[in-house]
């Protein structure tokens, strides 16, 4: 009677994922001395993800204090940045990671949702897989290398379009927003670049809301006569849009700490401009060029306070977006989007 | 009513048109990328580029030997803290923790895994190289394995989330400590999962360059000690991309391509593993 849950062969019946004999496993580490042991190990080593959270925050707080203490919550708002006079200010960085991000999610958040409308409701199986997978291999380019790209090939790309509008008769270059030499470098190609990390983003998780939007609503739509088009805008799109919302605020979180690409095409210039052709500077590339430089603690304290900064919005975004799909799901009564 | 009809059709048909056009425009940079990596980086892959240390700038010629041992000995050090603590946190998540406490703990990774990879180096840079006051191996090790923590932990437990209860309670009805049922029946259910999982760390990992910059620091020389300094492949690359030398360029081309043959491909793998475990699942 022992073998009653065990097939003739003497295994557990789903007998390719486990091929033990029962007797040799409860032979093996009998007792509660390994369940307790095996339990401590598994709860330690879950103890060091929470408590890592903790651990960052209460770091980067410990490190800027200094730069907080000597510049007060001024620091934030202040357009100067001379390490030689020991003079430091947030704002100039906070414009770039805002007006660069901006570009980007303004390019990557329609190209991503018109993108994953054509993937979902327009193409057949086999080419929407294809371009799905292609534009996720592009998620896993390392941000080095787009910038390597970025570099040689976008940048130079940038610098011709400027050129085109700065001997355009049309005047364009009047415009607040095209003025300026054209460099190339500077807010343009960075955002250029941060739409292409973005993308693959937004595109996978607005895919994933579209693909839980029921069939019911698409025949409903159908059923009273509407085009595809129709249905897609009138009744897919509006049941979505908070998922896609949600979406959108990950992935600027994501594209908010990008360091590396941006790096390299900005043009690493603290100053504020209006025009897209300028060259800036952001929170984590002013880190990345500047931090083992520094040169003095007070640097460095300023330097780990802009991380602080960065750290703060994106958690604020993450946890408020994951808040508000959790909401959602609740609400809507479906399943939650793993 | 015909016109009306018409119009709208023929606007529904613009519209599904620029959707097209939006799906091939999202793989232009995947291609464009992909063409220039291999036009300027195939030239660039030989021999000297495994064998050889880097010359001083402005010579033509030398390699990045130094450069990949260190990613190979860094990522490898973070790989083995990274992988066995965030599949311990995800068992423990899966099989002995209260709902609640696991929740918890999925908020905190889902945040984590939000943090910008250079926050995470200011954090390596205070615990590691600050008290000991020089640059190292092991601090940019620390760095990566934060980063890849969250990441590992969520997919295990996704994937461990899908072994079925039923597979559990027959252990349990069996007499197996639940130690035992955790590694033998959840883990081993879900190793193709969490297999994939950790590849896919390991490969995002490979490739980080901002927390590398003051933590491993960078390296002429070749290294392979874990308390100094060390070049990763990331670095250099970053290094000479901004240098204003040719030679430099065509490595950091070169370079660019080895990574990415060992990202893509790791990512390709991956996803092999999963497709055939899910068919073998279908079955």
């Amino acid at each position: 009677m022992d073998d009653a849950v065990l097939d003739s062969t003497g295994r557990i019946t789903p007998g390719q994922i486990l091929p033990y004999r029962a007797e040799d496993l409860q032979r093996q580490g009998s007792g509660r001395s390994a369940d307790r042991v095996f339990r401590l190990t598994t709860g330690l080593c879950a103890a060091v993800v929470g408590a890592l959270l903790l651990v960052v925050i209460l770091f980067m707080v410990k490190g800027s204090a200094l730069a907080f203490r000597d510049h007060g919550f001024g620091f934030m708002f202040s357009p100067e940045w001379d390490p030689t006079n020991q003079k430091y200010g947030a704002l100039t960085f906070l414009y770039g990671t805002a007006y660069t991000s901006l570009i980007g999610m303004a390019i990557a958040l329609p190209l991503g949702v018109f993108t994953a409308v054509a993937l979902v409701e327009i193409l057949p199986r086999g080419p929407a897989k294809l371009i799905s997978l292609a534009v996720e291999l592009l998620a896993a380019i390392p941000s080095v290398l787009l910038g390597l790209w970025g570099i040689f090939e976008l940048v130079p790309l940038v610098r011709r379009f400027e050129i085109y509008i700065y001997k355009s008769p049309t005047g364009l270059r009047h415009l607040p927003i095209f003025s300026g030499a054209p460099l190339g470098v500077g807010y343009l190609a960075a955002g250029l670049i941060l739409a292409i990390m973005a993308l693959p983003f937004i595109l996978s998780v607005t895919r994933e809301v579209l693909l839980q939007v029921p069939a019911s609503q698409r025949e409903a739509a159908y059923a009273l006569g509407a085009t595809r088009w129709q249905a897609i805008w009138r009744f897919i799109l509006p049941y979505s849009w908070k998922g896609i919302f949600g979406a959108g605020l990950l992935g600027l979180a994501r594209v908010l700490g990008e360091t590396m690409a941006v790096t390299m095409v900005i043009g690493n210039t603290p100053q504020i401009k209006a025009s897209l052709f300028a060259s800036g500077y952001t929170l984590a590339s002013v880190i990345a060029n500047e931090f083992t430089e520094a040169p003095s603690e007070l640097a460095i304290s300023a330097l780990i306070s802009l991380g602080l900064i960065l750290l703060v919005v994106t958690i604020v975004l993450n946890a408020g977006a994951r808040l508000m799909i959790l909401y959602l799901n609740r609400r809507m009564g479906t399943r939650e989007v793993k | 009513m015909n016109t009306t009809h018409h119009l709208r059709k023929l606007f529904g048909r613009t519209m599904e048109g620029l959707c097209l056009a939006a799906a091939v425009v999202a793989m232009i940079p995947l291609f464009a990328f992909l063409w220039q990596l291999f036009a300027k980086g195939a030239g660039a892959i030989t021999l000297a580029l495994f064998t050889q240390l880097p010359l001083p700038p402005g010579e033509v010629g030398g390699g990045l030997r130094n450069a990949i041992l260190g990613t190979l000995l860094v990522v490898g050090m973070a790989t083995g803290v990274g992988i066995p603590v965030g599949i311990g946190a995800a068992i423990y998540m899966s099989e002995f923790a209260d709902p609640r406490l696991t929740a918890a703990l999925r908020f905190c990774c889902d945040v984590l895994s939000g943090v910008p990879s250079i926050v995470m180096g200011l954090l390596a840079f205070q615990l590691v190289v600050r008290p000991l006051h020089h640059f190292s191996a092991l601090s940019g090790s620390l760095a990566l394995a934060f980063i890849m923590l969250p990441v590992v932990v969520i997919t295990t437990q996704e994937m461990l989330h899908l072994v079925p209860h039923s597979l559990r309670e027959a252990g349990h009805a069996l007499g197996i400590p639940s130690w035992r049922i955790a590694a033998s029946i959840s883990l081993r259910a879900a190793a193709p999962g969490i297999l994939t999982g950790a590849i896919l760390s390991v490969s995002r990992i490979a490739g980080e360059t901002a927390p590398m910059l003051f933590t491993a620091f960078g390296n002429p020389y070749q290294s392979l000690d874990p308390n100094a300094p060390i070049a990763t492949l990331p670095h250099t690359i970053f290094t000479y991309a901004i240098s204003p030398y040719d030679d430099w360029h065509r490595l950091a081309w070169g370079g660019a391509l080895v990574l990415v043959l060992g990202v893509l491909g790791a990512t390709l793998l991956s996803r092999f593993i999963l497709w055939r475990h899910q068919r073998g699942l279908n079955a």
